[in-house]
């Protein structure tokens, strides 16, 4: 006999669909309008097929523009950053976990102050560093402020970590003679492994998709990452919608595989920042 | 020994991050405050005139100034109680564990995780004037070419960018409910409805608090969909604080009164937080 469900069971998962379908059908139609020709970009009734579907928009964007040019730079920044980050963040979380001295809660508190900070605030000041080192128009520009501006987070994120791990397996790894350094990257950071993950998508995810720091910094044609790439396809008179989102889709489809890869780190960190924090 | 264990070991783990996070960080901080006092001179041996509170003055009385900070509060108030609403509901229609749990969860999800450009330059092109949010309402709006249809526009994606996050971490805090307190109020004759409201919502009320002081936050900081979407305009009309200040700063080259600007942004989101943390901590404790 087949399954039934009740009514109210039934109400519930429709619902739900209801609202999935308000939150996917942009997604499913920037993904059609990138299969269309300029001429049916804005045509009434919409098409959600594209008849007919072109090619064109993805031949353009990965043959003739300086598209993958691009697409390194991201990789390059976000890629650098992340490790950075994330690798400091931990040095900084063991450091504050492992050991007492004078002065740890205030150096942490103001730590934390960089959490509050919203980044946008800092962008002046920042500006007038970066041109005084030379890193205006660097990639390596953009990777010291996004490695910068993450380290807060993790560092918050990972010494919660690092204190639940039990302290006598340090302490035996000690009694064996092991140094600091040692405990730290062969013990520590293995067992962090979950908590590395989820500062490392974090990261990963906030520098691909920065935009406010690279617009201000970047000025020349080869320096641009993704964010800025995109936003300057629009032209000021009648976008090419499909190229845009034919580029768009090639810059989420990371990001996208990311999340959908590693979704649990995602439940794991969220959890973690909104309950201790 | 004791000297290394005290001071030196936990010097080498921390100085390195903690250097860098002091010189672009704490530093910008303090620099953004001094150069608020300043006319700040961004020609190569210019000197910066040392002029008080001149820009503080300046902005009380800026008009524009006012304007952008009122579509950045409205932004805020239709933003928030959407996200909140949403986000909870359907949280609380995802709590039962079942098949379609992780696959409705990561729907919800996906535009949290889409970069901004996209996703505004998309919902541009939804709310174009032969786009298809028109042809859908049957309207013929031109949803960005006016102030108020604008930012209705504009928060519309910040509200369909964020439910996803929202809900997660609701998500999170309701599976921390003692399913035992809900039993009791069922055995005790209560309905669904004062079940919701006289169980989960105590249960889950510092998450609430969480969420609503990180959504006032971000919506006074909207920047990059106001940038991409209408960049201030039609005639700076929808401007919000963050994108008058970057134009202040970086097309007239005003160093100082954009950090004036971003220094009151700060101020006032802190003061927000603060008594948002004392009005949900007396709540909690009433």
């Amino acid at each position: 006999m087949k399954k039934r469900l009740s009514p109210l069971e039934t109400l519930r998962i429709s619902t739900l669909a209801a609202g999935a379908l308000v939150m996917v059908t942009p997604f499913v139609y920037m993904v059609s309008t990138s299969f269309k020709a300029q001429q049916y970009v804005l045509q009434i009734p919409p098409q959600f097929i594209p008849s007919p579907a072109t090619l064109s928009n993805y031949e353009r964007i990965l043959l003739r523009g300086d598209f993958g040019q691009y697409f390194l730079n991201s990789l390059f920044v976000a890629v650098t950053a992340t490790a950075l980050s994330v690798f400091l963040s931990a040095m900084m979380a063991y450091g504050f976990a492992r050991y007492r001295f004078p002065g740890r809660e205030w150096l942490f508190r103001l730590l934390l102050l960089g959490l509050m900070i919203p980044a946008m605030m800092l962008i002046v000041p920042q500006f007038l560093i970066a041109k005084w080192f030379g890193l205006i128009d660097t990639l390596w520009g953009l990777i010291v402020f996004y490695v910068a501006g993450n380290l807060a987070l993790n560092t918050f994120l990972l010494r919660g970590f690092f204190e639940a791990l039990p302290q006598e397996l340090d302490d035996a790894m000690q009694i064996d003679g092991a140094t600091v350094w040692r405990r730290f990257t062969g013990l520590a950071l293995p067992l962090a492994r979950p908590a590395l993950a989820t500062a490392t998508i974090f990261t990963f995810l906030a520098t691909w998709d920065e935009y406010a720091w690279a617009l201000t910094s970047i000025t020349s044609p080869e320096n641009k990452t993704l964010p800025i790439a995109i936003a300057l396809l629009q032209g000021p008179k009648g976008t090419q919608w499909g190229l845009v989102f034919a580029a768009s889709i090639l810059a989420i489809t990371p990001v996208i595989a990311v999340f959908l890869i590693f979704q649990r780190h995602f439940v794991q960190g969220l959890t973690a920042g909104a309950v201790k924090g | 020994m004791p000297r290394w264990q005290t001071y030196v070991a936990p010097a080498l783990f921390i100085a390195p991050g903690f250097l860098i996070f002091a010189a672009l960080i704490l530093f910008p901080m303090v620099q953004a405050v001094l150069m608020s006092l300043y006319d700040v001179k961004v020609v190569a041996g210019a000197i910066n005139a040392f002029v008080g509170l001149a820009n503080y003055a300046r902005a009380l009385t800026d008009e524009h100034l006012w304007l952008s900070l009122s579509n950045s509060g409205l932004y805020m108030v239709l933003t928030v109680p959407p996200q909140i609403a949403f986000g909870l509901a359907i949280a609380l229609l995802l709590q039962k564990t079942s098949p379609a749990q992780p696959f409705f969860r990561v729907l919800y999800y996906l535009p949290v995780v889409t970069s901004w450009v996209v996703v505004t330059l998309l919902f541009k092109y939804l709310f174009a004037d032969r786009g298809l949010i028109n042809y859908l309402l049957g309207l013929q709006v031109s949803w960005l070419s006016d102030r108020w249809t604008a930012l209705v526009a504009i928060s519309a994606l910040g509200i369909w960018k964020g439910i996803g996050w929202s809900m997660m971490i609701f998500i999170a805090a309701l599976q921390g409910v003692p399913a035992g307190l809900i039993e009791a109020a069922k055995i005790d004759g209560a309905n669904p409805w004062q079940r919701f409201t006289n169980v989960t919502i105590p249960a889950i009320w510092p998450t609430i608090a969480f969420v609503i002081i990180m959504l006032v936050i971000g919506g006074l900081n909207v920047f990059t969909s106001v940038q991409a979407m209408t960049d201030g305009g039609p005639g700076g009309s929808t401007d919000v604080v963050l994108t008058y200040m970057y134009r202040q700063t970086f097309t007239f080259l005003d160093f100082g009164y954009g950090s004036t600007i971003a220094v009151l942004l700060t101020a006032l989101v802190f003061a927000l937080s603060a008594i948002q943390l004392r009005f949900f901590r007396n709540e909690s404790t009433a």
